[in-house]
């Protein structure tokens, strides 16, 4: 018996269950470390930028908090869906695929994310000293060096509680993956979506249940990792 | 050689300025809101002026007629903050190397071992900068723009934060700084006794404008063009050499060009070399050469000149064997002694102050730096001598 077996039958796990535990993992895995990159760009421009159009492009980034979450589930659909202009492009040209596929749900999951993830990497941005920049500077380092030695170190704690922020997120949504890309048991069945199938069947509840208890260990290991590393880079930032 | 030609609107406020300096300190002297900060700020590259041209030497930093201007980065400005500005995220001994590694090898003079010694930072390396007190932080700081082997420093009021105890704590080093290191310092402060004691060269700035500029003597002995509040400060800047000590009295004296002085038991070897500032509200005039008197210091010299200042003072500039002593005295005692430019006079010195280290102990950038000056070999205290 392999260890992921034993495992599965220490918490009871049946082999769909487990299937959308490790689907859910992998999509919000995927959805923050891909959204990163955006997160901490866009944070940036809406931190320093000064630039016509500012508050469109903040808008649209608050825009899945607001909007109800089958409303950008739809735009999804009709912007990357297969027969949708970006959809189509990406197929063509990369190969890429979202349409009812586990990277549809990863996308829908980082959409939903994002705002929370450029909200808090944004407070941190706001909050650096930029007479430190400054001093940086003076001492010969050229703009990308003074972001990479110093801006970055000290806006680590933003960036750990925006993506666990968006991880969060990311493990919990449902209404615009649902939407987007359906609801395939193994490649779009994700752990709020095979918790709401098991209710709709006759006698669901116990995997529900099992479900259910899952979400809630891996948000607490989630919380509990971020605090850790926040402390961690909190001491590497000094009092700051 | 430094030059600068600047002139920049900022709000109701225009900085119109334009001086060159050769020394190893000069200091930009002015009250606040008269655009020292705007000035340095201009000199590393953080505000771009409307107009003008600076240079460091053959380096062109900023030439708006050429349409030139240097990013921070790459003008090689070390800049010392006010408030230390170190890296929170950072170890000392990373603070301190921060610069070294943006340097072409081939530029870098400045020795880590070298510049950590001369600054006595060598036991706060492992430290964070939120563990040191706010002496060594600046010490630190100024450690940091060293080590990017800068050709300018600049100073932007670095012992502003800091209380007397600290102040005393970080002069030596400036001095040090000024008379070991191969760099050229800009150095600004609102502090005259500061700057009597550090700088070869000042440039007096009032309202955005060059007031005076010239070497530190020359500047001090003209109180009228020091600010109102400093006018007290100002006077003869002169440098002598140690001559004896009189163990009786523990008294020493020193051989100036304006005579010889005696003051309270200097820690210091005959020989040496050391500034010493007699202000001009200390000077007392005698037409005679005064008897009963407790001070030891009587100078004979002859009336320069006499210029009335605003109220009741009058500057009298006394030539004592070439050098000038400022004293400065009321209108009233011009009349009453008949004073007049060529008649003979004794100053009588009520106090002196002592800046240590003299101009003359310049050393070779790269020579071994002589031990840290120990808190209680320090002679600066502006001491009162009757």
């Amino acid at each position: 018996m392999n260890a992921a077996a034993l495992t599965m039958d220490w918490l009871g796990l049946g082999p769909q269950e487990w299937t959308a535990v490790r689907l859910s993992l992998k999509v919000a895995l995927w959805a923050v470390a891909a959204s990163l990159p955006f997160g901490i760009a866009v944070a940036l421009l809406l931190a320093r930028g000064r630039f016509w159009g500012k508050a469109l492009l903040n808008g649209a980034v608050h825009l899945p908090l607001i909007l109800p979450p089958v409303v950008t589930g739809y735009a999804l659909l009709l912007g990357f869906g297969r027969q949708g202009p970006l959809g189509s492009f990406l197929a063509e040209q990369f190969g890429i695929v979202f349409a009812f596929r586990w990277t549809g749900a990863a996308l829908a999951a980082a959409v939903m994310g994002f705002p929370l993830m450029v909200r808090a990497i944004r407070l941190s941005i706001e909050s650096v000293d930029r007479r430190l920049e400054q001093a940086a500077g003076t001492l010969g380092a050229n703009p990308l060096q003074v972001f990479l030695t110093v801006t970055l170190p000290l806006i680590l704690p933003g960036i750990l509680a925006g993506t666990v922020l968006a991880f969060a997120k990311a493990m919990g949504e449902f209404g615009a993956t649902i939407t987007f890309v359906s609801n395939i048991p193994g490649e779009t069945q994700t752990l709020p979506s095979a918790i709401y199938t098991f209710l709709q069947v006759p006698g669901g509840e116990g995997g529900a249940l099992r479900l259910t208890a899952v979400s809630v260990a891996i948000a607490m290991a989630a919380l509990v990792a971020s605090e850790f590393l926040a402390r961690r880079a909190g001491r590497g930032a000094g009092a700051g | 050689m430094f030059s600068l030609d600047v002139t920049h609107r900022q709000g109701a406020f225009t900085l119109d300025c334009r001086f060159e300096s050769a020394g190893r300190l000069t200091a930009l002297f002015g009250s606040s809101g008269s655009g020292k900060t705007t000035l340095v700020n201009i000199v590393a590259g953080l505000i771009r002026p409307d107009r003008g041209r600076v240079a460091v030497g053959e380096r062109v930093l900023v030439d708006t007629a050429r349409r030139l201007a240097l990013p921070v980065h790459r003008r090689r400005i070390g800049y010392v903050f006010q408030d230390a500005r170190l890296f929170p995220h950072m170890s000392v001994a990373q603070n301190l190397r921060y610069g070294e590694r943006h340097i072409p090898q081939a530029e870098r003079y400045a020795r880590f071992d070298h510049v950590v010694d001369l600054l006595g930072i060598g036991h706060l390396l492992a430290r964070r900068p939120e563990a040191l007190s706010g002496g060594e932080k600046q010490r630190v700081a100024i450690g940091r723009a060293l080590l990017a082997s800068p050709r300018l420093l600049l100073m932007d009021e670095p012992l502003a934060a800091l209380d007397e105890a600290r102040k005393e704590e970080i002069l030596p080093y400036v001095e040090r700084l000024r008379d070991e290191a191969a760099v050229p310092i800009l150095y600004v402060s609102h502090a005259l006794a500061e700057v009597s004691r550090l700088a070869t060269d000042m440039v007096v700035l009032a309202g955005g404008a060059v007031r005076a500029a010239g070497p530190t003597d020359a500047i001090m002995q003209r109180l009228d063009l020091l600010p109102e509040d400093e006018q007290g400060e100002g006077g003869a800047v002169l440098d002598g050499v140690v001559a004896s000590h009189d163990e009786t009295f523990e008294l020493t004296v020193i051989d100036t060009g304006a005579g010889a002085l005696r003051l309270p038991r200097l820690d210091a070897e005959p020989g040496k070399r050391v500034r010493i500032r007699i202000r001009a509200r200390d000077v007392m005039v005698a037409t005679e050469r005064p008897r009963g008197l407790s001070a030891l210091n009587v100078i004979e010299g002859t009336i320069r000149a006499l210029e009335p200042r605003a109220g009741a003072a009058v500057d009298a500039f006394i030539d004592c064997g070439g050098h000038t002593l400022v004293a400065r005295i009321t209108r009233q005692s011009e009349r009453l002694l008949d004073l007049r430019p060529g008649r003979p006079v004794f100053a009588v010195v009520k106090s002196i102050s002592f800046d240590r280290g003299g101009l003359a102990t310049f050393r070779a950038a790269g020579e071994a730096p002589s031990p840290a000056p120990a808190k209680d070999a320090w002679i600066a205290p502006p001491g009162s001598m009757d």
